[in-house]
């Protein structure tokens, strides 16, 4: 290991320091509630060596930067998903003030699971090795799966138990599918995964080119489809997310999710980019984001509970970004050739501001209010009008109706489908978006039109305030002007081209 | 050389307004709703400093200057784009605008003080001159689009302001409609570029403006041109007024007077008139389309002007000239005269403004009532308002040497020297629109300002007097009302001759206006004629002197009962507006809307789509709810269903391929 190397890694190191300093200044700190604010404060450190980096590709032009024996790139793909992820990080802390004062103890424990499975997000996202990827991957569940038990109630425990079992089923399904694609080709590195296939030459007669590689390709969907809560790996998802505490929940839907996706994009169009294999496991994704949309959507729509009901909307979610992966097909113009990894990427980017904003309404309301059920939302407009505000634009933006972010990342998205000639898929998308409005739209008719059962205001704390209407401006700001953050996706996806060319 | 930020700030500025008026001041210190006044004012009289600034830059450089556009959305390969343009046309209007747009809010401070929506009307006032602003510095058509409907949706604002009154209720909801319909053809034609951005050669954007207008010279089918002229010219029909689109202006008389006034001056009505002259090659590359242009105009202008005869509501026959006037207008964009057009709606916008906000401080003083049937006798009383409304009026008759007679001639020895039968006829009819329009403002003046006082609101039936009953004592306005109305008296005077003096004036050269409007362009400016102005005088006076002969001497030899008993038939056309509400209101939407589209709609409605959507509801909850079913807490089954999952994707492809 050199200097180099560290330098590499440094966003990640500051994080896990970040997340150690926490826990001994727990011991020490009288004040708890300013723990939350060092752990923000501290975010501008791996913040600080991102942009570092950032600019460092800029100014060498060299496109990747790879490190510690080729097991990890540093790449403006990668750097993007750490962005994210500790903008994602920062939005969660602020939310869980509230919800942590209540522990009482184990208060620097809770944000230091969260910025170390941040870390595993983030390695994840630079990792280019199958080994590699297992460790951030399971480094990124177990503190997730803790967390989700933090509450120690028999809901939060049962929460925390399901998720470690299924965690480790699906984990246990990946490392076969693993296998499998080390068996064939002798490799576990993504760039020689790909040249070894060419080597060999995929057998027009079998799928994929190869039983080995189905096998391999199929299980490590299924590996992957837990994480980011695809039908039909999907089931855990409504249980953990109404068990666990609510921000753990907003973590999951957003940084965990888009780990996944980050780590599916790079592993299927660094190691599989072959048109042959792409043509297929494009076919199961387009077939999955079908599934995952229409079930998530169908089934939101009788929940009562509305972390539940936001389970099954992320599953829908899942579906819709699964599109952007499913758009892969159309490499043979040039000009189309990342339209579906851009697309994933901006909707990763616009889904996590609009989350947030969602989330963190539902953390303050149901702080107050001790309920999930939606109808004990009735009349929060007049109880935290700016709460009810943010909800209702977020949710607006999950519908996808302009002027939000929601409608500009889906616009996008589906335009890549039908660029790649998956004008069913953008039309089943459009209709599933139609499907949400039912859901979503009657929280903010229980919100707005209902009579609200207590007079009392439901307070938003500052840190909480902050969080959620920086959120809200990001849905706004991005839906009425999507440019930067298009323009950041797009140059993020162009990395992928690189690992193209051979 | 002016920076991109400050021209951005010309439109910026009354929008901050705007937003601290209505998010600021309006829900916080509405005890202070006077500062929502002065923040306005503050906010257009710099715009209007920057506007100057910006034509400084235009006619020093002698060229439009370029801002690169800002990427704002792309949607496959078709990019929308954001920007300012800065030519000569944006620059006179930025001008128009601003200027009259203050003069308009200085005049509301007196003419609206004490109203309970103060600060609700000066936030309308802002936004909606922002929006003209930003129509006028649009570099993309969604821009112009965006603007072009917040223009329409602030008309509305401020024609309804007085919500309670039905009446204005009526008249902002017709108004929103009757110019929806026109923004339909504008819309289809943006849909029609938004879908065809690959008969564009590379290079040009289907939305961008300058690029249709240089694609529409051999790139694109004359078909084509015609079609995507038509509907813009469609748009511009409503939002101008012009036949047949022109039943919502009169009635648009309900919002406050100062509104009126910038309607009608400035912001919505000019923008018909912008718009046309925006896309004025796209125009020239179609015959059909220019002479649609101007078959219309001449038929607007004139048609209106005989409904200006006989009204009694002196806002009326304002509104009836402004329709008349924008034919003109039309009709000069239609025969290629397009800096008469442009200075036309420039001279146009000084002395209309004067005349609304005159009529407005007429009313003022009659206590309410805009009917000039219960006025007269208000020169002695009101010398300002008179003297500037009698300027006002001669710069609309168009005699020399004020501001309308150097724009009228411009428009009509344009129409006489060009060529093609279209031109000989709307020349007729223009020259016909002169006398009408010279009769109908004096009759007004002197039905307002001679014989004697009549009652003012005290004696009109329909008139809302605030307690003004019994005897009314009119009085001149107060001076935030009637220094406007001197600085418009000024400029509706002068500045048809200062800005395009027909000799070398050595600070301003000849024809300065319409050369810097045509600049790169092919337009030649006209000689002045001193024919077609000598007749169209003479004309102009011959309706001055009719109208004094009915209207203005006591005993008069042709009395204006015995008129309108002599020709009973055509008063009674022209004062029912040749039944032009009746045929819309009565036939086509109670009619053909009513009884037969829409109940057709109403039955397809409730049952084909309710029913569709009661089925979609029903179908999607209990598959929900039987999918849910397979959620039941018990984790084997979770796990059973990866392997199910992984099983059946696997079996997928071992079988069916």
């Amino acid at each position: 290991m050199t200097g180099h190397d560290l330098y590499l890694l440094s966003p990640e190191l500051s994080m896990a320091g970040l997340a150690t300093i926490l826990v001994v200044l727990d011991l020490f700190l009288g004040r708890k509630d300013l723990l939350a604010w060092v752990a923000v404060l501290g975010l501008l450190l791996p913040l600080g060596f991102a942009i570092s980096l950032w600019v460092g590709l800029d100014r060498d032009g060299t496109g990747q930067m790879a490190g510690l024996f080729d097991t990890l790139s540093v790449d403006k793909f990668s750097l993007f998903f750490k962005f994210l992820f500790i903008g994602t990080t920062a939005a969660v802390v602020l939310t869980s003030t509230d919800y942590v004062k209540r522990l009482g103890r184990l208060q620097g424990e809770y944000y230091a699971l969260i910025l170390f499975s941040a870390t595993g997000m983030m390695l994840l996202a630079s990792t280019t090795e199958l080994i590699t990827i297992y460790i951030a991957l399971e480094l990124t569940a177990l503190p997730v799966a803790a967390l989700a038990a933090f509450m120690r109630d028999s809901r939060s425990s049962e929460s925390g138990m399901k998720f470690l079992i299924l965690s480790a089923i699906s984990s246990a399904v990946l490392l076969y599918g693993m296998v499998w694609v080390y068996g064939y080709t002798g490799t576990t590195n993504l760039e020689e995964i790909a040249r070894r296939i060419g080597d060999v030459g995929l057998r027009g007669d079998q799928p994929f080119g190869g039983y080995a590689l189905l096998l391999g390709v199929v299980l490590m969907i299924a590996g992957f489809g837990f994480k980011i809560a695809s039908v039909p790996f999907q089931m855990w998802a409504p249980d953990v997310y109404e068990g666990a505490p609510t921000p753990v929940t907003a973590f999951l839907s957003v940084a965990s999710k888009a780990a996944g996706f980050a780590i599916l994009l790079r592993i299927f169009y660094v190691a599989f980019p072959w048109e042959a294999m792409s043509l297929e496991w494009s076919a199961i994704f387009a077939i999955l984001a079908v599934a995952s949309m229409t079930l998530g959507n169908l089934v939101a729509i009788p929940q009562r509970n509305i972390k539940r009901m936001l389970a099954y909307s992320t599953i829908a979610h899942a579906g819709y970004l699964l599109v952007g992966l499913a758009a892969a097909t159309s490499r043979a113009s040039e000009g189309n050739l990342l339209g579906g990894p851009t697309g994933i990427l901006f909707y990763l980017g616009g889904y996590a501001v609009t989350n947030m904003a969602a989330f963190g309404a539902v953390i303050a309301i149901s702080n107050k209010t001790g309920s999930d059920r939606i109808e004990d939302f009735a009349g929060m407009a007049r109880r935290a009008p700016l709460l009810a505000a943010v909800l209702t634009l977020a949710l607006v933006s999950l519908t996808g109706v302009p002027p939000t972010v929601g409608f500009m990342v889906k616009l996008n998205i589906f335009g890549a489908a039908v660029d790649s000639g998956l004008t069913w898929l953008a039309i089943a998308g459009a209709l599933n978006s139609v499907i949400s409005a039912y859901y979503y739209v009657r929280v903010v008719k229980v919100m707005y039109l209902s009579p609200p059962a207590a007079e009392e205001r439901v307070p938003s704390p500052l840190p909480m305030t902050v969080a959620v209407t920086v959120a809200m401006a990001g849905v706004a700001f991005f839906g009425v002007y999507p440019a930067p953050l298009l323009d950041f996706a797009r140059t993020a996806a162009a990395t992928l081209r690189i690992a193209l060319i051979f | 050389m002016i920076s991109e930020i400050a021209v951005w700030l010309v439109f910026f500025l009354p929008l901050a307004s705007f937003v601290a008026i209505a998010f600021v001041i309006r829900p916080f210190l509405n005890g202070y709703a006077v500062t929502a006044g002065y923040v306005s004012i503050l906010a257009i009289a710099t715009s209007l400093a920057l506007s100057v600034w910006a034509l400084g830059t235009v006619a020093h450089e002698h060229t439009s200057v370029e801002f690169a556009p800002h990427r704002w959305l792309t949607i496959g390969t078709l990019e929308i784009s954001l920007g300012v343009t800065l030519d000569s046309l944006t620059a006179v209007m930025l001008l128009v605008v601003t200027s009259v747009s203050l003069m308009v809010q200085v005049y509301s401070t007196g003419y609206m003080k004490g109203d309970p929506g103060y600060a609700r009307y000066y936030a309308y006032l802002s936004l909606f001159t922002a929006s003209m602003l930003g129509l006028v510095l649009a570099s993309s058509l969604v821009q112009l689009f965006v603007f072009w409907e917040l223009v329409g949706l602030c008309s509305y604002l401020l024609i309804g302001f007085w919500y309670h009154k039905p009446s204005a209720a009526a008249a902002a909801k017709k108004a929103f409609i009757v110019t929806r319909i026109g923004d339909f053809g504008l819309l289809l034609a943006l849909l029609y570029l938004f879908f065809n951005q690959d008969k564009f050669p590379a290079g040009l954007n289907a939305l961008n403006i300058s690029d249709i207008n240089d694609a529409a010279l051999g790139v694109l089918g004359s078909n084509v041109v015609t079609w995507i002229a038509v509907g813009i010219f469609a748009g511009a029909v409503g939002k101008s007024a012009q036949f047949p689109l022109h039943t919502w202006l009169p009635d648009a008389m309900e919002g406050p007077t100062p509104v009126s006034a910038l309607i009608h001056a400035a912001t919505m009505v000019a923008a018909g008139v912008f718009l046309v002259a925006r896309f004025f090659p796209l125009f020239e590359a179609s015959t059909t389309a220019m002479n649609a242009v101007a078959v219309i105009g001449g038929v607007t202008a004139i048609f209106a002007a005989t409904m200006g005869l006989v009204q009694h509501d002196i806002k009326r026959v304002l509104a009836y000239s402004t329709v008349s006037q924008l034919g003109y207008m039309m009709l000069a964009l239609g025969v290629g005269a397009y800096g008469a057009a442009i200075f036309h709606l420039f001279t146009h916008a000084f002395f209309k403004a004067l005349l609304f906000l005159g009529s407005g401080s007429v009313s003022h003083a009659a206590g309410g009532t805009f009917d000039m049937r219960y006025m007269g006798g208000l020169r002695k009383v009101m010398p300002w308002t008179y003297v500037t409304f009698l300027v006002g009026s001669l710069s609309l008759a168009g005699l020399f040497p004020l501001a309308g007679f150097w724009s009228k001639d411009e428009i009509l020895a344009h129409a006489w020297g060009a060529e093609g039968a279209v031109s000989q006829v709307v020349f007729w009819l223009a020259l016909v629109s002169v006398f009408l329009t010279a009769f109908y403002m004096f009759r007004a003046l002197f039905m307002t300002f001679e014989g004697d006082f009549k009652g003012g609101a005290a004696k009109d039936p329909k008139a809302d007097a605030h307690g003004h009953h019994g005897e009314m004592h009119p009085h001149e306005s107060p001076w935030p009302m009637v220094a406007p109305l001197v600085l418009l008296g000024l400029a509706a005077a002068a500045v048809g001759f200062i800005a395009n003096p027909i000799t070398d004036l050595g600070v301003v050269p000849i024809h300065w206006l319409t050369t810097f409007l045509s600049e790169g362009a092919a337009h030649e400016t006209v000689e002045f004629n001193v024919g077609v102005a000598t007749i169209s005088s003479a004309i102009a006076l011959a309706g001055i002197v009719l109208a004094y002969t009915i209207y203005g001497v006591r005993r008069p030899a042709i009395s204006p009962e015995a008129m309108g008993r002599w020709f009973r038939p055509v008063h009674t056309l022209f004062y029912r507006k040749y039944y032009f509400d009746e045929l819309y209101e009565g036939v086509l939407v109670r009619g053909v809307f009513y009884r037969g589209v829409a109940q057709a709609l109403d039955w397809a409605d409730k049952s084909i789509v309710d029913g569709v959507v009661r089925m979609v509801d029903r179908l999607g909850r209990n598959t929900g709810r039987a999918m849910g079913q397979l959620q039941n807490g018990q984790l084997q089954g979770y796990g059973l269903a990866i392997s199910v999952g992984v099983l059946l994707i696997f079996g997928v492809y071992l079988l069916f391929r």
